[in-house]
């Protein structure tokens, strides 16, 4: 592991009127790891992911990725950085297809005059991407790669949007809860895609509740409680009953920061 | 071809239940298209393709009509009749698709056509300016209405509904406190400015008799057909209207799309008032009254969700075709004119209520 780390936070404060959602929050993620993000409901672990991911201005702090700051002011700003993000919510767009989702935003168009003056989608490109995404992922059984979001299942939906993010995340790819809406195989297969992903080189912050699954594939894991970073600990030295314990406030971590 | 991690880079499966997926099914999920009535395949068929049920209803009632009037009715001449009179509409109708897209609604469309008429009509005859530069200025007149519409709705974050409800009163005052409620009089323009009558000129092709404004409302419902299908423009504006917040995380600009939305929604009202000068020959600021409700309706009976991001222009474009051959078929049967509106309304609810069935289907 460098040690450099490529997405630092430091500081980060977010109030939303009385409530007080990051205090203070730290983040650090380093050059080809899996970063588990635990915490209990409330802990403010979305509002920290929506801070790096661009969704929110942060009030205070300062982000750095790659050592430079950045201020991302939207979802646009955080992708042309190369962190992509596929979300609780998915984002996806119900009415439009499955290739037109995953290219939204950075549609491509065709070479030459249609492409340059009458601004027309590469359809064929597009297709012939995403069903290559969606097989490589394994997780689909879709036969028409322009039928409708809504049209599919909610693991087949889950499957395009972490396709889409494994397709165009080039620096940092953030996933949040990717396996609550699945089944014990399509919780495999994303799980498998995620250490392909780090195979890669691209380091991945795992956002998750179920523990086995964050043991399993996390390098560290960042437990997150009252809106602060409470520690970061090794899988290989805890206990899922002591994650649980550090992350409900029934146990202390013995050492500030470990690992 | 999912197969490819090999064991010792893939996960090892963390618990007991899970070292059975070795063992399980490699079948995949099959949709079925078998076991369907009749009645089923059309609604998915109708799913698949919104402006089925409008083009369908359109071609009956031209059937119908055709049949009890016969060669009074089907001829080249009633035919294109029907398109001249509803040209206007049509072209006031792709505005309101554009912004009915986007979830949004567009009260103003007949507001924004009249005063930019006006504004071609009075810079030419007041100011003396050419023709041509008085065009131009109706039409930036119109895209500068839009534009404020598109800066109420996506920056101040005000409903649609309320902010074209505000700016069609406050549009339509201003014609008419600018105008003086003056009309410009047909010889007048044919004398002076006929550029401003342009879209009123024809074709004849036998009985056939296509105006520009015709061949207009055509070549922009093609142009934004292509636009809205083959570009990402048009796939945006319709992700914009699907769900904003789902458009906005994907990496859409959101606001910059509702301001270029509303902005061209204003253009095409300027230009549907340069074809208005055609269509009627002068120029008046009490025209086009109901352009509004007329464009709106339009768009209802072409299948397109008033909650934004279903349906398609050509839909738009039969539902105004429907509404012209009604009001034409009726008149020549001679029926009072009443009975058009009555149908009219049982044809808007209708459509909504085909739209929530076909909406099942994905449900």
């Amino acid at each position: 592991m460098a040690l450099e780390p490529i997405l630092t936070a430091r500081g980060l404060v977010k109030r939303y009127g009385r409530v007080t959602a990051l205090d203070n929050a730290d983040f650090d993620l380093y050059p080809g790891e899996i970063l588990a993000v635990i915490g209990d409901n409330g802990a403010g672990k979305s509002s920290m992911i929506k801070a790096i991911s661009g969704a929110i201005t942060p009030d205070e702090g300062e982000i750095r990725l790659e050592g430079q700051p950045v201020s991302f002011r939207s979802p646009i700003d955080a992708q042309k950085a190369g962190i992509e993000t596929v979300y609780q919510n998915l984002a996806l767009s119900p009415a439009l297809s499955i290739a037109d989702n995953m290219f939204l935003g950075r549609e491509l168009r065709k070479p030459g005059i249609m492409g340059d003056v009458f601004r027309k989608l590469d359809r064929t490109a597009m297709e012939k991407f995403a069903r290559d995404k969606l097989s490589e992922l394994g997780l689909m059984t879709i036969q028409n790669i322009n039928q409708a979001v809504e049209t599919l299942s909610g693991g087949q939906r889950q499957g395009v949007a972490v396709a889409r993010a494994a397709a165009f995340g080039s620096k940092v790819i953030i996933l949040d809860e990717p396996t609550a809406a699945l089944g014990v195989k399509e919780s495999r297969r994303v799980l498998e895609l995620i250490l392909d992903v780090r195979r890669r080189g691209i380091p991945i912050v795992l956002i998750s509740h179920n523990m086995p699954h964050v043991f399993e594939v996390a390098d560290r894991i960042h437990i997150h409680r009252l809106g602060r970073r409470l520690t970061v600990i090794n899988p290989k030295d805890y206990s899922m009953s002591d994650a649980v314990a550090f992350m409900t406030g029934a146990k202390l971590p013995a050492e500030a920061i470990a690992a | 071809m999912s197969e490819t991690t090999t064991a010792s880079t893939a996960s090892q499966p963390s618990q007991e239940f899970e070292k059975v997926l070795t063992g399980s099914a490699t079948q995949v999920a099959s949709f079925d298209t078998h076991d369907k009535t009749a009645i089923q395949k059309f609604q998915h068929f109708l799913h698949g393709s919104p402006s089925a049920v409008p083009l369908i209803v359109l071609v009956l009632s031209v059937a119908i009509f055709g049949i009890i009037l016969g060669g009074k009715f089907f001829s080249a001449f009633t035919m294109t009749l029907i398109l001249q009179q509803v040209a206007i509409v049509g072209i006031v109708g792709a505005a309101q698709t554009l912004v009915i897209l986007t979830a949004g609604i567009d009260l103003s469309v007949g507001a924004i056509m009249v005063l930019s008429s006006v504004v071609m009509g009075q810079f030419t005859f007041r100011y003396g300016l050419p023709p041509v530069v008085s065009v131009a200025c109706g039409l930036a007149c119109g895209a500068l209405c839009g534009y404020i519409n598109g800066l109420l709705v996506a920056r101040m974050k005000l409903p649609p509904f309320i902010v074209t409800l505000g700016m069609w009163q406050i549009i339509l005052a201003s014609n008419f406190l600018y105008s003086a409620n003056e009309t410009i009089r047909s010889q007048d323009l044919a004398a002076q400015a006929p550029l401003l009558q342009f879209f009123g000129n024809n074709i004849k092709l036998g009985g056939a008799v296509f105006t520009y404004g015709v061949i207009a409302m055509v070549l922009l419902v093609g142009v934004l057909w292509y636009v809205l299908n083959h570009t990402a423009w048009g796939r945006h504006v319709y992700a914009v209207g699907d769900d904003p917040d789902a458009a906005e995380l994907a990496g859409v600009n959101v606001k910059r799309m509702l301001v270029s939305v509303y902005t061209l929604s204003g253009l095409i009202c300027a230009l549907a008032g340069w074809a208005l000068i055609g269509r009627i020959g002068s120029v008046s600021p009490t025209a086009g009254q109901f352009a509004n409700i007329e464009s709106i309706t339009a768009v209802v009976i072409g299948g397109l969700s008033l909650f934004g991001g279903r349906g398609s222009i050509l839909g738009m474009i039969f539902g105004a075709l429907i509404v012209g051959v009604f009001s034409l078929g009726l008149r020549l049967i001679g029926t009072d004119p009443q009975w058009t509106y009555l149908l009219i309304g049982v044809l808007i609810i209708s459509a909504v209520a085909i739209d929530q069935w076909i909406r099942k289907v994905a449900g």
